[in-house]
């Protein structure tokens, strides 16, 4: 965007709403809302104390864990059910309610089922995620050019073959985004799984300064959290701009 | 799919006859696409496929690769029944069928690197074909930076490098432009002449069927069955220039076209 001839880089809006949010926390409307100076101030002081690294490890340990297992078991998933008629008649309306569904609700079963401990975190966090990579990568399946199955097979390519060579390269473009949707809503999942589950890393944290009004901290937290899922997703996009070329040429 | 005949045929017919199809049907549910279709390919020679649209020669083209099994009757190639695809064979697909992701050497290596040859010989392999159909420099591009034409190259390339005895082509010059395939017209002739290959070769063109062919089978549609094999024989050997201007040229493609203009709609 072009703003007096002068060319913006990406995201100068954001520095309009940090004025915004500054200027609403001068004033002292509400407690809710401390500067962003203090908030960033505070976030500095908080990187450092063991309380936030060891909440940052916990948290980090369930989410790539429940990210790994969503990113492992949905991928193969949704490709066979792309590749199966039977198999995707057999999931898809279970894939489908499981997509939409209020999984919040689940949690407590889920806690019943595993415990109260991070094996626990780790399945909400992969359910949260799995849903949709499964969901794109069938439709990444489903739309792959036959002649390129028939080609694979008219020089011999085993099934393995097909699936690593094939299927896999050219539903990329899609299972990529999926996993970038799964990722963000990972983050969802993760944090849901600390606060209900049980109380530990960055949930706990959410817990510590929400109960004590110590906004500054809760707002530093959730901005460092903000920062590493969008970090996370722009890895992803970058990744899927890389497979653009022939994302529309298949 | 039981496969009781191992044993070479007569010696005779394995050398004259590289494909034979027999008594092929092929139903689609209650459609019936192929019936008791019979027809052999001479090796070394080219036999084109001929008909109006829905005529069934992909289908059969197809079963001959081992993509599709006949609902009955039998493919042999070489004297050895067909089961499924083989190495006896190669395809060119209408539309390329090349990895967009990958780089016209993988693309041209693909066949081999399926069988399993060293990523250094059969890159070595396709490069030497890549030249040979006229893509050298090339070999780096994607196939989204190539015009049509050249993706058709790479194609070919493909199934030559794998040097299979048969070549199955289905329709591979329709998706290009005229004068592109025109040259591979003219390209094909010389590549029946010098490899020593057999090729079937699928297209709804009466005069590119003429002007190739060895031997022309041409279907009838609904069900398809073979109903007329012609061997133009005297204008091979005048020169890619003349072929058009010849008179037994003019009067096939007169003829092909009096016996299918009752078929198009």
């Amino acid at each position: 965007m072009k703003l007096f001839g002068y060319r913006l880089p990406g995201m100068s809006s954001l520095i309009v709403w940090g004025l915004l949010w500054e200027l609403v926390g001068q004033t002292g409307l509400t407690f809710f809302v401390p500067p962003l100076s203090e908030v960033l101030v505070t976030l500095f002081e908080v990187i450092g104390t063991p309380a936030f690294q060891k909440a940052l490890s916990e948290t980090a340990i369930a989410f790539f864990s429940g990210v790994f297992f969503a990113i492992v078991i949905g991928i193969p998933t949704g490709i066979l059910m792309g590749k199966s008629r039977l198999l995707d008649e057999l999931l898809l309306p279970w894939v489908n309610i499981f997509l939409s569904a209020p999984l919040t609700a689940l949690v407590p079963v889920l806690m019943v089922l595993f415990g109260f401990g991070m094996k626990s975190i780790i399945i909400t966090t992969t359910l949260f995620a799995i849903w949709i990579i499964i969901l794109n990568s069938r439709a990444g399946v489903m739309q792959i050019n036959r002649s390129l199955i028939e080609m694979a097979r008219s020089f011999g390519a085993s099934p393995m073959d097909a699936f690593f060579k094939i299927y896999v390269w050219a539903a990329l473009p899609e299972i990529l985004g999926g996993v970038r949707i799964g990722i963000i809503r990972a983050v969802k999942g993760v944090i849901i799984g600390q606060l209900l589950i049980s109380i530990v890393g960055f949930g706990a944290l959410f817990e510590l300064y929400s109960a004590n009004f110590l906004m500054a901290h809760f707002w530093a937290v959730l901005i460092v959290l903000f920062a590493m899922a969008f970090m996370i997703s722009e890895i992803f996009a970058y990744l899927e701009r890389r497979v653009s070329y022939y994302a529309a040429k298949r | 799919m039981a496969m009781p005949q191992t044993k070479d045929a007569p010696e005779t017919a394995t050398t004259e006859i590289a494909v034979s199809a027999r008594n092929i049907s092929k139903n689609y549910g209650d459609v019936e696409a192929l019936r008791d279709l019979t027809l052999e390919f001479p090796r070394g020679q080219l036999t084109s496929l001929l008909g109006p649209s829905g005529c069934g020669k992909t289908t059969l083209l197809k079963i001959i690769a081992g993509l599709l099994e006949p609902t009955a009757g039998e493919v042999e190639v070489n004297g050895k029944t067909v089961t499924g695809p083989g190495p006896d064979r190669a395809f060119v697909f209408q539309d390329f069928a090349l990895l967009p992701w990958a780089s016209v050497l993988r693309n041209v290596a693909f066949g081999l690197e399926l069988r399993g040859v060293a990523k250094s010989e059969r890159e070595d392999k396709a490069a030497k074909y890549i030249a040979d159909v006229g893509l050298a420099g090339f070999e780096a591009s994607f196939p989204h930076e190539l015009s049509g034409g050249m993706r058709q190259r790479v194609g070919l390339a493909r199934a030559l490098s794998v040097d299979a005895q048969v070549l199955l082509m289905d329709e591979p010059f329709s998706a290009v432009d005229e004068q592109t395939r025109r040259k591979f017209q003219e390209d094909l002739l010389a590549l029946v002449q010098n490899e020593n290959k057999t090729f079937l070769f699928v297209t709804h063109s009466i005069e590119e069927a003429v002007y190739v062919s060895d031997q022309i089978a041409i279907l009838l549609p609904r069900p398809s069955r073979v109903s007329e094999i012609i061997r133009p024989s005297g204008f091979r050997d005048k020169g890619v220039d003349n072929i058009r201007r010849d008179p037994e040229y003019l009067d096939i493609v007169d003829q092909i076209w009096a016996s299918l203009r009752n078929y198009v709609e």
